[in-house]
Formats: C-alpha cells, sequence, structure tokens
C-alpha cells in the first residue's frame, strides 16, 4: 500500500473506531430503546464507512459498493422493525425503558 | 494530497462531533436530528471515497427515511414533563459523562499504538467492473436476501404498528 493510501487510511479508521465506541456506548448505557436502536445505527454507520474506506484503499469500489447497499437495505428494515418494537412497547409500559420488553411476552 | 487529507479530517471531525451530539443530547428529536447530520457527513465522505452509488443510497434511505421513521415513532410516544426530563438529563449527564473521557483515552491509546505497514492488499488482477453489473450480475443472491428481508420488514412493521385498544391486550 503506497504512503498517501495509507495516512487515508489510518485517519479514516481512526475516527471510525471512535464512531465505534461511541455507539457502543450508547448501546450499553442507554435505557431507553430509541436510544439503543440510534446506537444500534451509530455501529453500522461506523462499519459502513470501513467498508467503502477498504474498497476505496484496495481498488475495488464496485464490490463494496454492492455490500454497503445490502447492508444499508438491512439496517432501514432492523430501524423499522425496532422503532415498531418500541411503540408496542411504551403502549404496553407506558414508558420507554429498555427493561420493560422482559415484560413483553408472546 | 496534503489539502485532500486534511478536507477528510475536517469532515471526520465534523461526524465525530455530530455523533458525540447525538449520543449525549438531552432529547431524543435532536439525537435523532444529530444521526441524520452524522449520515449527510457519512454521505459527503464515501462521495470523496469513489463510491457514489453507496453515497446516494445512505443519503436517501438513512438520512431521509430512517428520521422519518425514528421521529414518527417518537411522535407517537408520550412527551415527559418538565420534572421528568430534568431528573433523566441528571442521570444521563452522570452516565454519559464518562463518554468523552473514554474517547481522549482511546483517542491517545491509538495515536501511540503503532501500526507497521505491512498490510496485504492482493493485486487487482481484473479491471474494475461496473457496480450495476456487480450487483445484478455477480451478486443476485444479495438481491434475493434484500427482495425478501424488505418483504419480511413490511409485514412486520404492519404488525407492529398496527392499532389496538388496550382492553384487546
Amino acid at each position: 500500500m503506497s504512503g498517501d493510501y495509507w495516512q487515508i487510511f489510518l485517519t479514516f479508521g481512526f475516527f471510525i473506531i471512535l464512531t465505534f465506541v461511541c455507539g457502543l456506548y450508547c448501546m450499553l448505557v442507554s435505557r431507553n430503546i430509541i436510544r439503543a436502536i440510534i446506537g444500534l445505527e451509530l455501529l453500522i454507520k461506523a462499519v459502513t464507512l470501513l467498508m467503502i474506506l477498504v474498497g476505496y484503499v484496495s481498488g475495488r469500489t464496485s464490490v463494496t459498493q454492492a455490500m454497503v447497499i445490502t447492508i444499508i437495505v438491512i439496517e432501514v428494515v432492523v430501524a423499522v422493525v425496532a422503532g415498531g418494537i418500541a411503540l408496542r412497547s411504551f403502549r404496553y409500559n407506558d414508558n420507554l425503558d429498555i427493561r420493560g420488553l422482559k415484560r413483553l411476552k408472546g | 494530497m496534503i489539502s485532500h487529507i486534511s478536507i477528510n479530517t475536517l469532515l471526520l471531525l465534523v461526524m465525530l462531533i455530530a455523533v458525540l451530539w447525538t449520543v449525549m443530547g438531552r432529547s431524543l428529536l435532536k439525537a435523532t436530528i444529530g444521526l441524520a447530520l452524522t449520515s449527510a457527513v457519512v454521505t459527503i465522505l464515501m462521495f470523496r471515497l469513489n463510491s457514489p452509488l453507496a453515497a446516494v443510497f445512505e443519503l436517501s434511505v438513512c438520512t431521509g427515511l430512517i428520521t422519518v421513521v425514528f421521529v414518527s415513532t417518537i411522535s407517537l410516544t408520550k412527551p415527559l414533563t418538565n420534572k421528568e426530563i430534568v431528573e433523566l438529563s441528571k442521570e444521563r449527564n452522570k452516565r454519559f459523562g464518562y463518554l468523552p473521557i473514554l474517547l481522549i483515552v482511546i483517542s491517545i491509546a491509538l495515536t501511540f499504538i503503532r501500526i507497521r505497514n505491512n498490510i496485504i492488499i492482493p493485486p487487482v488482477t481484473t479491471p474494475e467492473l461496473d457496480v450495476r453489473r456487480v450487483m445484478w450480475d455477480m451478486r443476485q443472491l444479495d438481491m434475493l436476501g434484500q427482495i425478501i428481508v424488505v418483504i419480511i420488514g413490511a409485514l412486520g412493521v404492519v404488525i407492529l404498528f398496527e392499532e389496538r385498544r388496550r382492553d384487546e391486550w
């Protein structure tokens, strides 16, 4: 890998790791379901950017773009279904506390 | 090349600020807007990394659709009272106060880690293909999987967002 590409890889990798840590921390610490979903979105965003970066550095952007489009489609479905679960939990428990999910049955 | 790297660094810094605003902000609505801002910056970075099709998807789906879904979900839930907001913000500050410290520690650790420049990437033997050709000709199973996931997601939404009276539960 040439020096310029290596420099770009290191710079992006540094911020991607920080974004990943923020998302993970948000998921672990927050008790609000919507905030946990937002943390998951941040994790997916970090991984997406990493894949695009790897495609750019290795010169295979077409393959990584195809994969990233798949990830984005799955991401939106996950977000929508998780939002629906959050709404159901809210209607049942009257709050968005993630611990209330234990009470959902059937 | 230096200006190229510095613009990328500036955009990455904006992305990190948007991420921190998303995670540490008090209001859920502002967190959603912060997520949309993060997606918008990621879109610009994708354009700069020669991935325009993925960037368009990111902009339309992640910045647009997911924000709308989150705002709809938040609007369907009960708003908190002022007292609850104050209590929650105190609790949040206590729990999320560690995040900037954690990030600074990780940043320092990452800065001092010396990664050896020995990552081996196999040489590109075939010319770069068009992304549409890759998607439709080479990764047909992915497309099939996407269609199935979208159908399952649509069914899930119909079931989960279905309005029911409380006494039916």
